[in-house]
């Protein structure tokens, strides 16, 4: 048995959990920057604010129907999430944590429990000692494991947070009223083809014949398939190394000098480096982009990628700053303002296997350098340590205007309580 | 009325803090060939790890600070820090952090059938009534207070 938990509305719940006045109201989060809404709660999906809407585009509604808007405050929603995946793991040994409010868990051996019973004393106990909410679907494979919590989030009261599907009678029923764009792993285009040929639902999608299913969605679609036919194909995955890496931003204002994108490409080359570093890894492609504020229609618009192979596999910080900052002169033009920028290094291999190159190679010293910046940077924090080419002042701050206090992680932005 | 010697009622028992929040083993410095055995290697102990002794489940832990005097005679007292477990069930006479009408506050719990009393450490406040009508949550259960010690005058 595979079961889904899934946190409701993550962001805005960790918001909730330490401002209960925020319960039944509505509440939006914002990127980083604050450029536009990626989490909402209910209620403010009722008023119709849309996913990733831009901020300042929405100011008035947000105004008008009362809504509190924060900040992102990953601190917050890292630690909470830290809690939640800590006590999901007490409840079931195997566990693949799908993402910052997802995990995926496998039940062997449990036979002689009742899931429901199981899965509500999981999901009040995740409340008890978070605060965040959630959703618990327990089905025979992953894929019904998905539908099953899908069903429990939407009538949360009638199934008491937890839906299991283990009957046939079940199975089709969560099928059937599952539409087709719904389903995990169908993708839109995926999904407008299938809707093209009548499949509407989950249910439909299940009675196409296999070959059809192998030749138009290859056989990641006929897993699928075979997954909502309640035949286990996948497996919990393990923790896996991220295939590409990207430090992205839109800038708080326009930026017109190329010394002013090289400063912020740098930086972006940095944080990729270290990450890379962290996991034990190296890239072998560096891709650099920079495009202007695609919502002044009023002014030219720009934007360019390129990518760069990498000489030989490689995480310093030294060369991938050479690499991202050569990209930048190719793609850069005078006469624009740009907006946004990112780097992202890909071809990601194991620091442990690299390949040589037989005329170049890294210099010696870089290894040891970067251990040491690493080393110094995670003891003072707050990466102190910086390149020559990086920002010396701290201009570069985010916008972060309605940004909640860290409460879990900083002892002096704990709660506040007025006895 | 006696007067007794301050030592003797308080047994201080000194031992080394640990600001480390991983596990410390003992380290024993003495080599095979450095003479005469030191006798205290035998008795080396752990040393000690306030995260372990003062939190019981830091997946339900938090931290607050207070602000206020409604709960002094409980030993809660303004700019103390509390530790609070939200895993532990609310019983009577437990020092609770609440959440009633908007506004978090720290009582005395004196839960009762119908009511729950929310009982100040203070006999200038009045005790509070919650009943159905009003938006209350239990927040969490305070453990312990960390507070610096008052200095007197002298």
């Amino acid at each position: 048995m595979f079961a889904l938990v899934d946190c409701n509305n993550f962001y805005a719940s960790c918001e909730r959990a330490f401002n209960p006045a925020l319960e039944g109201k509505p509440i939006v989060v914002l990127s980083n920057n604050d450029g536009c809404v990626i989490a909402r709660s209910n209620e403010a999906k009722a008023v119709g604010v849309p996913m990733g809407a831009a901020a300042f585009q929405f100011k008035e509604l947000f105004i008008q129907h009362k809504i509190s808007v924060f900040s992102s405050n990953y601190a917050l929603y890292g630690d909470m999430s830290n809690r939640v995946m800590n006590i999901l793991a007490t409840f079931c040994p195997d566990m693949e944590i799908y993402s910052i409010d997802e995990a995926f868990l496998q039940f062997n051996g449990f036979e002689l429990f009742d899931y429901t019973t199981y899965g509500i004393k999981m999901s009040q106990t995740v409340k008890q000692w978070t605060g965040i909410p959630v959703s618990i679907g327990f089905a025979p494979t992953k894929g019904l494991s998905k539908i099953a919590n899908k069903i429990a989030k939407k009538f949360p009261k009638e199934t008491n947070t937890v839906y299991v599907i283990d009957s046939e009678e079940k199975r089709i029923k969560a099928l059937k009223w599952t539409k087709i764009e719904d389903v995990w792993g169908i993708g839109f285009q995926h999904a407008k083809r299938l809707q093209n040929v009548g499949v509407k639902t989950a249910y439909d999608f299940t009675q196409l014949p296999d070959d059809w299913v192998r030749k138009h969605l290859s056989v990641v679609g006929l897993r699928l398939k075979r997954e909502l036919e309640g035949i286990p194909t996948l497996a919990l995955d393990e923790v896996k190394k991220k295939k590409a890496i990207a430090t992205t931003r839109s800038f708080d204002k326009n930026y017109t000098q190329f010394a002013q994108l090289k400063e912020r490409v740098s930086t972006f080359a940095v944080t990729c480096s270290e990450k890379l570093r962290k996991q034990q890894s190296c890239c072998n492609l560096v891709m650099v982009f920079v495009h202007t504020n695609g919502h002044r229609k009023d002014l030219p618009q720009y934007s360019r990628s390129i990518v760069i192979k990498t000489n030989y596999p490689t995480n310093s910080s030294i060369e991938i700053i050479k690499l991202a900052n050569k990209g930048l002169e190719a793609i850069f033009k005078a006469g624009y303002s740009y907006k946004k920028a990112g780097v992202i290094v890909m071809g990601i291999t194991p620091d442990s296997a690299t390949q040589l190159n037989l005329f170049v190679k890294e210099h010696p010293k870089h290894k040891q350098l970067m251990h040491v910046m690493d080393k110094l940077n995670n003891n003072i924090g707050q990466k102190k340590l910086k390149f020559a080419c990086q920002d010396m002042g701290r201009t570069w701050k985010m916008n972060q205007e309605k940004l909640s206090p860290r409460y879990t992680t900083r002892l002096d932005e704990v709660i506040t309580i007025s006895v | 009325m006696q007067i007794i010697p301050l030592y003797n009622s308080l047994e201080l028992q000194l031992f080394k803090a640990d600001t480390n929040t991983a596990l410390a083993l003992p380290y024993i410095e003495q080599g095979i060939n450095a003479g005469f055995p030191s006798p205290a290697d035998d008795f080396l102990d752990i040393s000690i790890d306030l995260n372990k002794e003062l939190i019981q489940n830091k997946d339900a832990t938090y931290f607050a600070r207070v602000n206020g005097n409604s709960m002094i005679d409980a030993g809660i007292n303004d700019g103390d820090l509390l530790i609070i477990d939200k895993s532990i069930k609310p019983s009577n006479g437990k020092a609770a952090v609440c959440f009633i009408d908007g506004e978090f506050t720290i009582k005395w719990l004196n839960i009762t059938k119908d009511v729950i009393w929310l009982t100040p450490a203070n006999k200038n406040f009045k005790p509070i009534k919650v009943t159905k009508d009003n938006d209350f949550l239990i927040f969490g259960i305070i453990t312990y207070i960390i507070k610096k010690p008052l200095s007197c005058s002298p």
